[in-house]
């Protein structure tokens, strides 16, 4: 992965800058003595590290502002961070760039239940939103799958998704408005506790732009009254292809599930060693999860069932309570863990239309053994959101590079069927190179705008997103 | 008129234009500020290019009347579910309402509180900005976090970024059955109060709005027919401390009632200007007692309030300091150029957006000024 060279006038100012940052913040609040500063080297995609110059940790949207300021004067770079749970390297640093975490920036600012909104700070972890006011019976809707970890910060930046979102929608379709901090330190509110704010939506396109149009360190949040009851149903296929008719089936119907989850028999198999969810060794698998009263759910589930029984599934197994529910649901949970027991793998989430579900399938099966590395696939069936776990050897040498190959031919495979590169990971690093492969340059362009407008100086989250020679006139422009 | 039939004649026109543009879809929501200029028109640009309805997946060209995608959805038992405003009624315009209407005003209905606005549901975009250039955006899928969100920011944009061409929506499906719960004679602020505890609860209203003038409130539960009954049943117990709740069931009845309520019918035939007021719920009641209106219908729970004004006033001056959007929807030409037809933005949001359009509209010929 090309990284542009680190500006050397910055790296020979260290000294300065971290001075004039520690006047700014608390005491401890600036990281910048190895190995301290080691720990912000890399997010959860651990084949790129790199130490950044030094990392702050404010506790303020004040403090942010002052941060950026002192950042913008000095024409360096800033990393913006969450909690460092991207697969795609969106918080990776460069080496003559501040790290702004907002691990300090967890407070609930307000919560209401009569309008149905809560207000955090970014730092503050997803299940915490939740866990802010679960006990009244409400609860945050988006649920990416690092949701005890990760943090509202990164899931803005990235505008992430999760099981549920089938129903609930993505990080954007739950945020009302923002506190941000411009790149030099001006702060500014956008949209608020009411909806659709009028004049351009700005907010729609802050939220998934990888941290790099402004800092948020604040959010209003819209907060949902939990349904009565939630239920899974298991069902096993022969074939991918009848797994994926009985997804568009059940869509067809007029049924609306919160989840319906699919596995191929690699993850199967991988699962079953590892969490002995009492999963059928079949093919496919799906999850399919319904919400409502104890009525409504039998009668969604009645539907599903019924549609599924049409297929001859191997097997059809509804939860009779909680306990099987959750049995149901542990060996999709433990899956990635799963397949990180057999070996170091990476995780991909292109996303496809649906229909195209069986194709995607054989061809990546296809691949798998072109390439020598084993895949499984688990993932959104019900909005065509794939994971593809790619398995590698990280001590093999070359095998990191051979995987990442696989990796891009899975991508440009879900561009070419009319789909996207990420569902909900974003680009960050990892797959700023094949965005040629989605966009043109004129629509690449035309992205880069926005970033011109936002952060003129080019320097937020730098070197992500945009492969590096489509954004050099760009860069250049700025310096 | 210019009436492109492609997107390159489109991007040809655009290039030819020595002058500003006045971009129409089927011309029935004349909302912003007045602008002068050649009317360039996407009636040309019609079609539906894709239907997966396996997918919820529908991918239409800008100029397409929404009459033919909604007879599509329908003969697919599916919907488009934000419910987007017919403005005819309410602005006494005529012809026929297109999607990139709909698009460009991110139009949106009752069901938005519960299932989101027509931004929430654009999966893609393909449009022509001010230089002419063809761009695209997003795609077909459900999520897509790849590079920038310029669809969102497309939506509600009034084509003052660029001239929509072709739209992907997620579409949903249409229920089995509905029903409104109809509660009587309360006051604004116990109104929103109640509606509030009806949205709050895990029953998935619909809709919420409140008719202080026929002293009704209603709620709207749509799903399969045993759930709409269960959900409505308890819904009128939640709520009995407001009062006893009459039940109207049935998916006609329900739908003549929620696109009277969406369309704002009653102020159709009624002189003044109507407002647009986006504020939290709980601010409403107060805001509305402060505004001086002739008359008011609030939905969204509150959250959107409809008023019908005196011509000419400014309701943002009898408000006062507040949190929320006013826009005005209906008023002379004269008013609108008075003024401002949307909320007065902050300087950072004010200079980000007039950036924004300085960069996709460099010659400053797309409707310019509609927004102010």
């Amino acid at each position: 992965m090309q990284m542009p060279d680190p500006d050397a006038a910055i790296l020979s100012r260290k000294a300065r800058i971290v001075e004039r940052l520690q006047s700014v913040l608390p005491t401890g609040a600036v990281i910048h003595e190895r190995p301290e500063v080691r720990a912000y080297e890399c997010d959860a995609l651990t084949a790129y590290k790199c130490p950044p110059l030094c990392a702050v940790l404010p506790t303020s949207t004040e403090e942010v502002s002052a941060v950026l300021k002192i950042c913008h004067e000095e024409g360096v770079p800033v990393v913006p961070r969450g909690a460092g749970t991207s697969l795609a390297g969106g918080a990776l640093p460069t080496a003559d760039a501040v790290l702004l975490g907002t691990a300090r920036l967890n407070a609930v600012i307000e919560t209401s239940y009569d309008d149905r909104y809560i207000r955090v700070q970014s730092g503050r972890t997803n299940l915490s939103v939740t866990g802010a006011v679960e006990a009244d019976g409400f609860f945050y809707a988006p649920d990416p799958s690092s949701q005890l970890a990760c943090a509202i910060a990164g899931n803005i930046a990235m505008n992430s998704g999760g099981a549920h979102c089938l129903k609930y929608g993505v990080t954007t379709n739950n945020l009302l408005g923002v506190t941000m901090v411009m790149m030099d330190g001006t702060v500014t509110e956008i949209g608020g506790a009411h909806l659709d704010a009028g004049g351009l939506d700005l907010l729609g396109v802050i939220c998934g732009s990888e941290g790099q149009l402004g800092v948020v360190t604040e959010a209003t949040l819209r907060i949902l009254r939990k349904p009565e009851g939630a239920r899974p149903v298991l069902m096993g296929y022969d074939s991918n292809e009848v797994a994926g008719q009985v997804v568009s089936d059940i869509i067809k119907a007029g049924v609306l599930p919160v989840a319906i989850e699919f596995m191929d028999r690699p993850c199967i198999e991988a699962t079953e060693a590892f969490a002995k969810a009492g999963y059928p060794m079949c093919e496919a698998l799906l999850i399919v999860e319904v919400e409502g009263s104890e009525a409504e759910i039998d009668e969604q589930l009645g539907l599903i069932k019924q549609i599924a029984s049409k297929h001859n599934p191997v097997e059809l197994r509804e939860a009779k309570d909680a306990d099987e529910a959750g049995r149901i649901w542990l060996g999709r949970k433990s899956a990635f863990g799963a397949m990180g027991q057999i070996n170091d793998y990476m995780c991909l989430d292109g996303t496809i239309p649906v229909s195209e579900l069986p194709y995607v399938l054989r061809r990546i099966g296809e691949m798998s053994k072109a390439y020598g590395l084993g895949v499984g696939n688990v993932f959104h069936a019900g909005d065509g959101n794939m994971h593809p776990l790619i398995l590698y050897d990280a001590n093999t040498p070359g095998e990191l590079e051979k995987c990442e190959a696989f990796g891009a031919d899975i991508l440009k495979l879900c561009v070419e069927v009319g789909g996207c590169l990420t569902g909900e990971h974003g680009v960050g690093i990892e797959k700023r190179d094949l965005m040629g492969v989605q966009y043109t340059r004129a629509d690449l362009a035309a992205q880069m705008a926005v970033k011109d407008v936002f952060d003129p100086a080019w320097l937020l989250n730098p070197a992500k997103v945009f492969p590096l020679e489509a954004s050099a006139a760009h860069r250049v422009a700025a310096a | 008129m210019i009436t492109p039939a492609s997107e390159a004649e489109l991007s040809e026109a655009i290039r030819a234009a020595e002058g500003p543009l006045r971009i129409v879809g089927g011309g029935t929501r004349p909302i912003g500020t007045p602008v002068e200029g050649a009317t360039l028109s996407t009636d040309a640009l019609t079609g539906i290019e894709l239907y997966e309805p396996g997918a919820l997946t529908l991918v239409v060209k800008s100029g397409t009347p929404v009459a033919a995608v909604e007879a599509a959805l329908e003969a697919e038992g599916q919907r488009l579910p934000f419910e987007p405003i017919d403005h005819r009624p309410l602005l006494g315009t005529k012809n026929v309402p297109t999607i990139g209407g709909i698009v460009a005003t991110n139009a949106s209905g009752p069901r938005r509180i519960a299932v989101g606005a027509c931004r929430d549901f654009m999966l893609g975009v393909r449009f022509v900005d001010g230089r002419g250039t063809i761009l695209k955006n997003g795609g077909r899928v459900m999520k897509n976090v790849t590079g920038y969100d310029l669809v969102k920011l497309m939506a509600g944009s009034y084509g003052t970024l660029g001239i929509l061409t072709e739209v992907a929506l997620k579409v949903l499906p249409d229920v089995d059955d509905a029903a409104t719960v109809t509660l009587s004679g309360l006051s604004d602020v116990d109104a929103v109060r109640a509606m509030s505890a009806a949205l709050g609860s895990p029953f998935e209203v619909s809709g919420a709005a409140h008719d202080p003038e026929a002293g009704a409130t209603y709620l709207r539960i749509e799903g399969f027919a045993t759930s709409v009954a269960y959900r409505a049943g308890r819904i009128s117990d939640l709520l009995a401390q407001f009062g006893t709740a009459d039940v109207t069931h049935g998916k006609a009845a329900t739908a003549e009632t929620w696109a009277a309520i969406r369309d704002v019918t009653d102020f159709a035939g009624r002189d003044g200007d109507v407002w647009r007021l986006s504020v939290k719920p709980s601010d409403a009641p107060a805001l509305v007692a402060k505004s001086g209106a002739e008359a008011v219908r609030y939905d969204w729970g509150g959250g959107l309030v409809w008023l019908l004004m005196p011509e000419g006033a400014d309701l943002r001056a009898k408000l006062g300091t507040f949190r929320g959007h006013a826009t005005l929807i209906r008023a002379s030409d004269d008013t609108r150029r008075a003024l401002p037809v949307f909320q007065p933005e902050n300087p950072v949001v004010a200079r980000l957006s007039e950036g924004l359009r300085a960069k996709f509209d460099p010659r400053g010929i797309l409707n310019p000024g509609v927004m102010g």
